[in-house]
């Protein structure tokens, strides 16, 4: 997975994606420190995730393993959103 | 998936059967921030019917067999949906009609 921040939302009303009411966010990736890459992408969110929060993203095919986008066309799904990270024993992340 | 501007189409008569009947639009990758085009250009199969100048976003690799119009088709880009908004840091940096 990638590690990103939610810094926006990508409103589409005409689509094709086999979900209604899809919630798209504007990530920005960055390092585990948070600091951003200017690399955006837009993901799928599922799990309510908000704005300026670090989230854990999958990319690729697995972005359809989940009940509501199997067989979807999907390849930037959020999966988690990042509490804590801790490197060589020292947190340099917090929520 | 990606951000992209629709700049072009694309028309091949010769090509691999499966993929007859599919519109293939030329895009160039955005950068969301300053919505200037970033020189990196890809062709995709659109499922949604973009036209020129608009906003999509795309699926790559497998996914992009996931829509209706590019399933059982040798695609590994789609087009899945025409952007209306995009908000960054709390400020529309797109909005469709204006």
């Amino acid at each position: 997975m990638n590690l990103g921040k939610v810094v926006g939302t990508v409103v589409c009303s005409s689509k094709n994606d086999g979900i209604s009411g899809a919630r798209y966010l504007l990530i920005d990736k960055t390092n585990q420190r948070g600091e951003k890459k200017g690399d955006y992408l837009v993901a799928l969110d599922l799990i309510g995730a908000g704005y300026n929060e670090m989230v854990l993203i999958t990319e690729g095919s697995p972005s359809r393993e989940t009940p509501l986008t199997v067989n979807k066309p999907f390849d930037a799904l959020v999966v988690g959103i990042v509490d804590l990270i801790d490197e060589n024993n020292k947190v340099i992340y917090r929520k | 998936m990606v951000l992209a501007r629709v700049v072009g189409t694309v028309v091949s008569s010769h090509k691999s059967q499966k993929i007859e009947g599919i519109k293939f639009l030329l895009l160039e990758k955005i950068d969301p921030a300053t919505m200037k085009g970033k020189g990196d250009f890809i062709v995709s199969m659109d499922s949604v019917g973009a036209g020129l100048g608009e906003i999509v976003f795309y699926v790559s690799g497998s996914s992009a067999r996931y829509t209706d119009v590019t399933e059982g088709k040798p695609s590994d880009s789609a087009v899945i949906a025409i952007v209306d908004y995009i908000e960054k840091d709390g400020v529309y940096t797109y909005e469709k009609n204006k």
